[in-house]
């Protein structure tokens, strides 16, 4: 894992007392808020419903003990004992008081973590797969190049006040666990005549204007990574429009130009950025891969695996639906689901984060992740130790079995705390995951994913879910519309809507409706919710939705 | 034809603990909907909104939010001031943690 040297410490420090005295100075009033604002967004300081709110970026998902225990200091210390981690690999704290934010900022900067770049118009924190460094069919580690790239676009000067912010994530696999084509940037590290390079796509994003990226380079060698980005860049920079706020994105400026226009511009920058580059950018990432060597993994017996899974079903379970296949013999990655039933989505306590930082420690090789899909990863374990992290889980209220489960869902933190949200979206999540817990069908409905947005801003990803739910404003009362076909995964697909919204109410029982007609119609228990829907389309959904609109058409 | 005016109280957010506030008929703040004014007079809300901004040294954003007459001051209109002025629904923080504790 990256360690911060010198510069990074004394920069971060820097950074830190400049805003301890901004915040002093808005304080004793020489600074407006208006001159405020900028300042502490910044630091990823917002304001929001009910308080301020301190958003931590969790470069490329990876996290230290140390540095998740510092998290946990930070919930316990300075907000209501909990974090709330996101759907951008970041932690949000919703309960901070001005006075403190400087002091968390420190607590944070000390354990190499820092909340720049998180909010404002600039290069937000560059997410990765999850299980970068550990996923069996990974091409490399793509970790490395989430690092250049932080402290490439960490101050940018070029890059500080660009139209709208700017998104890019990376992943190392064929499979897309990052939803790299939902990014203004994705970047798929790949292999051509034995080089690494990357597959450049641009153009995606979510929001009110949903698109899926498109491929700008099929090839790129990755010593031309960072100048080829600042091409890309340079180009949005000055084409992008400014006019309009919603326009302004950069899937907008590559629809309205055309993606051959913008790769031509790109090509053309590059030649001149290209070689403003010396090298430099090769030796340090030489330097910074050098901390993401991989850990020297044990071997051993997994005798204690296969006998816990032989004899305890509360096990089996959870190792069914929550480990993956490491790279490594006799390894797992996990998955530790914060989304227990009825629970929020993303929340843990102190204790819990706590708790997850001396697993890493004590079995996970020191590593931890945290995904997009708002859950705790330990990337690297041994499978004879899984029967202990299982029991050290259970006893604090970790051990929910259902990745990838309906109940499995991603949700923004929507109106309970966001300025922007038109409607709740956390007690939906919790509802439903409620309600398909007490049904028990749960495992019988297998993989499903239901992502929920509190406003059209799509936080919640409701257009790349199998089932999408969008809350909204109509005429003062909560309504939601439902969306079925979207994908996050390399096959990424925006979601149809269903036709007419459902109030706060029916959104539970429409949502079960829906999972009826696919266990009604689906050809076997194999067929997933989204290969159903793809071989049935939205008929048979629609009738179940709106029956008395099938009653008219009859 | 112009939308008939309805009440209005004026809120903001505390610079320092960044919690819900509302504007009082003395030119106070206050953690209380009910204690805030009711502003009836369509004439008169823009000035009281900028008698509030004079306070911006210790308030953030304060605005015009819809409210109605209650049996104990104003409430709100819209569920967003409902829940400005309650709290989260999945916790029970924010005001309504406070009020219980009176």
């Amino acid at each position: 894992m990256y360690k911060y040297n010198e510069f990074d410490e004394a920069f971060l420090a820097e950074r830190n007392a400049q805003f301890r005295a901004q915040v002093e100075r808005r304080i004793d009033g020489s600074l407006t808020e208006e001159e405020f604002r900028p300042l502490r967004l910044m630091n990823g300081v917002y304001l929001q419903l009910h308080a301020y709110m301190l958003r931590v970026a969790i470069p490329y998902g990876t996290l230290n003990p140390d540095q998740m225990r510092a998290l946990a200091l930070l919930a316990e210390k300075w907000d209501r004992g909990y974090g709330h981690f996101t759907t951008r690999q970041n932690i949000q704290y919703n309960w901070p008081k001005l006075r403190d934010l400087p002091d968390m900022l420190d607590a944070l900067g000390k354990v190499g973590l820092h909340a720049i770049q998180t909010s404002g118009n600039t290069i937000r924190n560059t997410t990765a797969d999850h299980f970068a460094g550990a996923a069996a069919e990974e091409v490399t580690d793509p970790r490395p190049y989430a690092e250049l790239i932080r402290q490439w676009s960490t101050d940018h000067p070029e890059f500080q006040f660009l139209g709208r912010k700017f998104k890019i994530a990376i992943t190392g696999s064929n499979t897309d666990r990052a939803v790299i084509k939902a990014h203004d940037v994705g970047l798929q590290v790949v292999e051509q005549d034995g080089q690494i390079g990357f597959k450049v796509i641009v153009g995606g994003g979510l929001g009110r204007t949903p698109m899926i990226g498109k491929t700008l380079r099929e090839f790129l060698p990755q010593a031309d990574l960072l100048p080829y980005l600042e091409s890309v860049l340079t180009v949005y920079n000055v084409l992008g429009r400014r006019d309009n706020k919603y326009k302004a994105r950069i899937k907008i400026t590559v629809s309205e130009n055309g993606i051959d226009t913008y790769r031509a511009m790109t090509e053309e920058a590059f030649l001149t950025i290209r070689g403003q580059y010396d090298g430099t950018d090769q030796q340090l990432l030489e330097e910074i891969k050098a901390h993401f060597t991989a850990p020297e993994f044990r071997s051993g017996s997994t005798e204690a695996f296969d006998t816990a899974y032989e004899n305890d079903p509360v096990f089996r379970a959870w190792a069914d639906t929550n480990l993956d296949q490491h790279r490594a013999e006799g390894h797992a990655i996990a998955t530790i689901s914060i989304k227990a039933h009825g629970a929020t989505p993303g929340d843990a306590s102190a204790e819990q984060i706590r708790v997850m930082a001396d697993l890493a420690e004590q079995y996970g090789y020191g590593e931890l992740r945290i995904s997009h899909q708002q859950n705790v990863i330990l990337p690297h374990v041994h499978k004879s130790d899984l029967p202990a992290i299982h029991a050290k889980l259970k006893e604090h209220g970790l051990a929910t079995a259902n990745l990838g489960l309906i109940s499995d869902i991603i949700a923004c933190p929507g109106m309970d705390y966001c300025n922007l949200a038109t409607a709740r979206s956390i007690p939906v999540a919790q509802e439903i995951a409620t309600r398909f817990d007490e049904l028990k069908l749960e495992h019988d409905i297998g993989h499903l994913q239901i992502k929920i947005s509190g406003c059209i801003n799509a936080c919640g990803h409701h257009h790349v879910g199998h089932i999408g739910i969008l809350g909204l404003d109509r005429a003062g009362v909560e309504n939601y519309q439902i969306t079925l076909g979207g994908d996050a995964s390399e096959n990424a697909a925006i979601g149809t809507r269903t036709g007419p919204g459902f109030a706060y109410d029916e959104i539970v029982p429409a949502v079960e409706r829906i999972v009826d007609t696919y266990l009604a119609v689906r050809e076997s228990a194999e067929e997933t919710f989204i290969e159903t829907y793809r071989r049935v389309g939205m008929d048979p959904f629609k009738a179940a939705l709106y029956p008395e609109a099938a009653k008219k058409v009859a | 034809m112009a939308r008939a005016f309805t009440p209005k109280v004026i809120t903001a957010n505390d610079l320092l603990e960044g919690d819900v506030i509302y504007f009082t008929a003395d030119d106070t703040w206050t953690r209380h909907m009910s204690e805030a004014e009711l502003i009836t007079d369509e004439a008169v809300a823009p000035l009281r909104l900028l008698e509030a901004e004079k306070q911006n040294i210790k308030i953030v954003g304060a605005y015009l939010a819809d409210a109605k007459a209650g049996p104990n001051g104003p409430e709100p209109t819209h569920f967003r001031e409902e829940f400005r002025r309650t709290g989260p629904s999945n916790y029970f923080h924010g005001k309504q943690e406070a009020q219980a504790n009176v």
